[in-house]
Formats: structure tokens, sequence, C-alpha cells
């Protein structure tokens, strides 16, 4: 109670400088505010057409055909959501174990090259991912990984179905490895910053390194993971050269991870070059407005669940 | 140290201010068709070696772009797979010439184990594309490989998932030889593939990758990529009822037996001369009848461009040279340019 008054006084003799700082930094946020706004409005206007043609049908409708000016986003919706969603799944279980790993199992000799190389992967341009992809990935999940899968889960429809190589599966085991170091840096960052004290407590208490890492110091540093996981998934919605080389490009829903899928980006990536009629143009743009609306719905989401941690854990 | 700094900076504003002279001297800039790409930069580099004074700068930014770009008048010239159409040229601001600057072919590459040689109908290849037909041991494509050990694979149709000239080609040649195609499918740079089990692959390298890496695909690739990627491409029956495979040869003989090429009238698919592969079309450029500025520069560029001298260029690089009368033909149209 008695801090904040003596913090105003404080703060009423502000230097110039301090001023000019103040300016400095509220310029920037505001610049980074207006950015985000202007490229929605933008979107909006170069979708406008096609909102108008299309109306609501655009988001529902799973036909893309640009010679009878037919456009539907639902399976690019479909592919885009799917791919990202098997690459953070993959990605999170992976990522946080090496985490884990590096920061309070590997010696150090180990664990700080381990951490270079895996900070080195984040540097990759996806379009090697994306070659390495199409021309080893691929042709590895058509011969081997594909077939194994199929012989222990064919009985279920997300590993049914003739195994093209690309398709869904591989795109998002691409995303999920694009991701990764993001997932691996930040959540290692957030549990070598948990405090010894809980660690020690916990040995002093009995537990094993392991029940150690698993009980007090995970849960303990979940709100951090979590960030890392929404950053990591942010990058695998918008991703585009590495998945559209390893999708396989087909506007269509299926129930199998092993069939062709497309998604927002990599229709706008493929397509937008050659888009020559007007409506055409609008519709693609149209596809960036629903990958920017996709992103910002699954932000806000992973923002609840952040908010919903840390309500529990002050219970 | 700081000497040392500034005696560096000025003989570099030295050099710099020797060079300049030769860099103000004509800069012409184009953009467009991916595809014209490797053949153009051959090109305007010969013909930099030989007009020291004129550099050409060709941005391959995809044909739509280089419309565009032409259309807002930010570049010298356009080039596209497809020429510009009625209402792309009344968008246009001014009269437009279009002429055929060169001529490629899109081969049917596949990849079966150990089958070397395979023919392929005209009316097979639409119904694999069509979806109609799914198995490699089919009875139609049986019919035209007696000997030939066909295996129970499924066909998995490989097309471009970028909007692409090889496309429009490829769906050109389609619709002419099927009727269903065209009302079905039709004609386009990107269109929306029927058959099942149907991969789209990005660009030519894409296409070529995915064939190869997969036992049991067909696709359909610019002709320099086969070569260059040794694959096995599928010999097709022509209008004439000839076997043909895509080589120049084939590609230049579908283009010369319709010399009366011109922007409205561009596609030369599915020829009916006896040597002529079926998949062929032109590549073309883009200009204004009168340009703003360096129309001279630009005529004598195009013109040799077009002509032998420049169409000499286009073998080392695996495209086809335009033939006499097409040289000729886009000549006289070029003629046209005020300069």
């Amino acid at each position: 109670m008695t801090a904040e008054p003596r913090f105003r006084r404080v703060a009423r003799f502000v230097s110039p400088a301090d001023r000019g700082f103040a300016a400095v930094v509220y310029a920037g946020s505001i610049l980074f505010a207006l950015l985000i706004v202007g490229l929605f409005v933008e979107l909006v206007l170069g979708s406008w057409p096609s909102i108008v043609k299309f109306g609501p049908a655009f988001i529902f409708s799973s036909s893309w055909d640009p010679i009878t000016s037919k456009f539907g986003a639902l399976p690019m919706i479909f592919g885009t959501v799917m791919t990202s969603l098997i690459a953070i799944v993959l990605a999170a279980f992976i990522g946080i174990m090496a985490a884990v790993f590096l920061a309070d199992f590997a010696p150090r000799w180990l664990g700080q090259p381990l951490s270079f190389l895996i900070e080195l992967l984040a540097a990759v341009p996806s379009v090697v991912y994306g070659l390495w992809g199409l021309f080893v990935l691929a042709p590895f999940m058509r011969t081997t990984l594909g077939p194994a899968l199929q012989h222990v889960l064919g009985w279920t429809p997300l590993f049914s179905g003739p195994i093209y190589g690309v398709g869904l599966l591989t795109g998002g085991i691409i995303l999920a490895l694009m991701i990764v170091p993001t997932v691996t840096a930040i959540s290692r960052d957030v549990i070598v910053a948990i405090p010894r004290d809980l660690r020690e407590a916990s040995m002093a208490l009995g537990s094993t390194k392991w029940e150690t890492a698993m009980r007090v110091v995970l849960p303990a540093a979940r709100v951090g993971i979590f960030g890392a996981c929404v950053l990591a998934l942010g990058r695998a919605l918008g991703e585009t050269i590495a998945v559209t080389m390893v999708i396989g490009n087909r506007p269509e829903i299926s129930s199998s991870l092993f069939a062709p899928s497309y998604t927002l980006a990599s229709v706008i990536a493929n397509e937008f070059t050659e888009a020559t009629t007007s409506i055409y143009t609008s519709a693609l743009i149209e596809l960036g407005l629903i990958l920017f609306l996709v992103s910002m719905v699954v932000n806000a989401l992973a923002r609840l669940m952040i908010w919903s941690v840390r309500g529990s854990e002050r219970v | 140290m700081i000497r040392s700094l500034r005696r560096c900076c000025f003989s570099l504003a030295v050099v710099a201010a020797m060079t300049l002279p030769a860099a103000a001297a004509t800069q012409l800039t184009g953009a467009g068709s991916t595809f014209d790409y490797p053949f153009f930069s051959k090109a305007f580099y010969v013909y930099n070696q030989k007009n020291p004074d004129v550099t050409v700068n060709y941005q391959s930014i995809g044909s739509g772009g280089g419309i565009a770009q032409f259309t807002a008048r930010t570049v010298d010239f356009g080039a596209t797979d497809v020429p510009m159409n009625a209402g792309e040229l009344a968008r246009a601001p001014g009269p437009v010439l279009q002429i055929p600057a060169t001529l490629g072919g899109a081969a049917i590459a596949y990849n079966l184990p150990g089958i070397t040689t395979l023919h392929l109908t005209r009316q097979v290849l639409v119904d694999i594309y069509l979806g109609k037909i799914l198995k490699w041991n089919d009875p139609q494509i049986a019919r035209l490989n007696k000997g030939v050990n066909l295996p129970d694979m499924s066909i998995i149709v490989v097309h471009r998932s970028d909007g692409s000239g090889t496309t429009y080609i490829f769906t050109d040649f389609l619709s002419h030889v099927s009727g269903e195609w065209k009302s079905k499918v039709g004609t386009g740079k990107s269109v929306s593939w029927p058959a099942p089990s149907s991969v789209g692959a990005k660009g030519n390298e894409g296409v070529a990758g995915q064939v190869k890496s997969t036992p049991g695909a067909i696709g359909y690739v610019e002709m320099a990529y086969v070569v260059e990627n040794s694959m096995t491409a599928a010999m097709l029956q022509n209008k004439a009822g000839k076997w043909v495979s895509c080589t120049p040869e084939t590609v230049a003989a579908a283009a010369a037996s319709r010399p009366e090429v011109s922007a409205t009238n561009f596609s030369i698919v599915d020829s009916a001369a006896a040597g002529a592969f079926p998949i062929s079309g032109y590549s073309w450029v883009v200009v204004y009848k009168k340009p703003t500025d360096r129309a001279k520069q630009l005529y004598d560029v195009l013109s040799w461009l077009v002509g032998p001298q420049g169409q000499a260029n286009a073998k080392s690089v695996d495209y086809v040279p335009l033939p006499r009368n097409v040289q000729a033909a886009a000549a006289a149209t070029l003629g046209q340019m005020q300069r």
C-alpha cells in the first residue's frame, strides 16, 4: 500500500533522457500494433471482391477450380490445422524431453554442444528441409515408415489407404523438425530458470532425479513451456515452402494421414504468381486473410489455456 | 588507421566514378515467365558480350506477375507462356505487340522399375489423367505395350501445383484430344485435377523429383528436365498415328506445321503433322507498340533474340529454336514497333 504513492513521487522527476526513451519504446510498440492493423485492413481490402462474391460459403466449400472460378477454402484450412497439430504434438513431446535432458541431466561437455546443434537446426532454410523431405523423408515414408504404421495401426481410418510418400503426415513431420528447436531452446531456458531450491527440496524429500524433473520442475515450468509451444505453433501454421514440397498439394479432405492435402500458405505460394483474373487473386488473398484469422484464433486459444493453467496454479 | 580508411574511401569513389559511365549505358528490364528464364539469361548474356552498352535485366517472377508489371509499365517488356488475352490487352495502357520467343515441349515421364519403353495413345493419357485408368496393367495400356511386363500397380498422377505455362500446354493438349476433359476440367495454368490418386508438386524440379522417387508415378515435365534428370519418358502416338518422343526435332516439327502462329491463334498442341510431338507450345514476349523510351535498344535486342543469332542459343540450354518461318513472322510483328 505504501509502495504505490512513493513510486508515483519518484516518477515525477523523470529526466528528459528517460522521457525520450519512453517515447521510443512507445513508438516501437505502437508501430507493431499499426503493422498488424494495416496488414488486416490490406487483406480485407484485397479479398473484398471474393468476400462479396462467395460470402461465408468460401470457408465451407471444398472446390478449388480456377478455370470456373469456384473457390472454397475448407480443404486448405483442414490441411493447415492438421499439419500444425501433428507438428506440435510431435515437437512438444520431443522438444520438452530434450529440454529436460539438456537442463537437468546432460553433463556439461555434452549439453553445451548439443543445445548449440539444436539451435543450429533453426537456422536451416526451409527450402532445404523441403528438398530433404521430398527426396529422403517422402520415399522413407512410402517404403518403410508408412507401411510399418499401417501394419500396426491400419485398422484406424487415420492410417488406412494408399501411401504416396507425400501427404499430411509427411508435412506434419517436416514441420515438427522445423519447430523442435524453438520448443527445445525456450523450454530449456525456462527449466534452467526454475529456482534450485525447488529441486533441492524435492531431492531432500527423497525424490529421484527423474521424479524431480517430471513432478516438480516441469510443472513449475509449464507456463513458459506452453509459451514456447505457442510460438512454435505460430511458425508451423505459416510455414510455406517446406510443406508445399511434401504435402502433395491436393485440395481434398481425407481421413487418412497418408493422403495428400493442401495448406493455406501453400496455395498462395503455388498460385499467386500466375493468378491472372482478379477474382482468382482476390480468392488467394482471402486465403491469406483466413490464415491470419486461423493463427489469431489458435494464439487466442493458447493464451486462454495459459491463463487457465496460471489460474489453477494460484488456487 | 583513419587516414588509410579515408584513402580507401577516396579510391573507391574514384573507381565508382570511373565505372559509372559504363553502368549508365542502357539497361532494359523485363519480367515474367520462369520457363523462359534459362534461355533468356543465356541469350541476353551473349547479347551483352557483343553489345556491352546494353544490358538486359530479366526477372523470372512468373507470367502473371510479368503481365502485371508490364501493364504498370514498370518493365520494358514482359514474358508470358500464354499470350495476353483480350481482357488483359484492354487493361494495358497502349497497343501491345506479342512475339513468340521460344518453344518448349512437355515430356510424359514415368517411373516403372525395369521398364524402359512405354507407349501411350493420346486417349489413354487422357483417361489416366481423368482417373478412368487406375492401374498400370490395365488392358488398355497392356494392348499398346505387348511383351512388356506391366506391374499391378496404382498409377500415381503427378501434376504441377504451381500455376504454370507447362500445365497450360498440357491441359490444352488434353482438351484438344478429349471433349470430356474440355467440359469437365478445361485448359488453364492451374486446374482442378480429377484423378483420385493425383499429387501436386511445385515446379518442374518438384514433378521430376516426385516421379523419380515414386514407383508407379506419371507426370508431365519440360523436355529439358527429362534429359537432365535421366528419366524415362513415354512415346506418344500423335494425331497422324506416328509414335513420337519429346525431342527438339519433334517439338520444332509441331511448330513448323502451323506457321500462321499469332497471339490469338497460338495453340500448336495435337498437331496433325507426321513428325510432330503433340504437347508443344510457344512462350511469348510482350512489348508496347510505342515504348515510352529506349525503343531503339529494345527493338534491337528483341529482333536479335527472335532472329537466327539469338535462337542459336536455345539448343545449349535444351530449348527449341523457333523454326525459320516463325522467326520471320516474329520479325514482321516486331517491325510494327515505333522506334
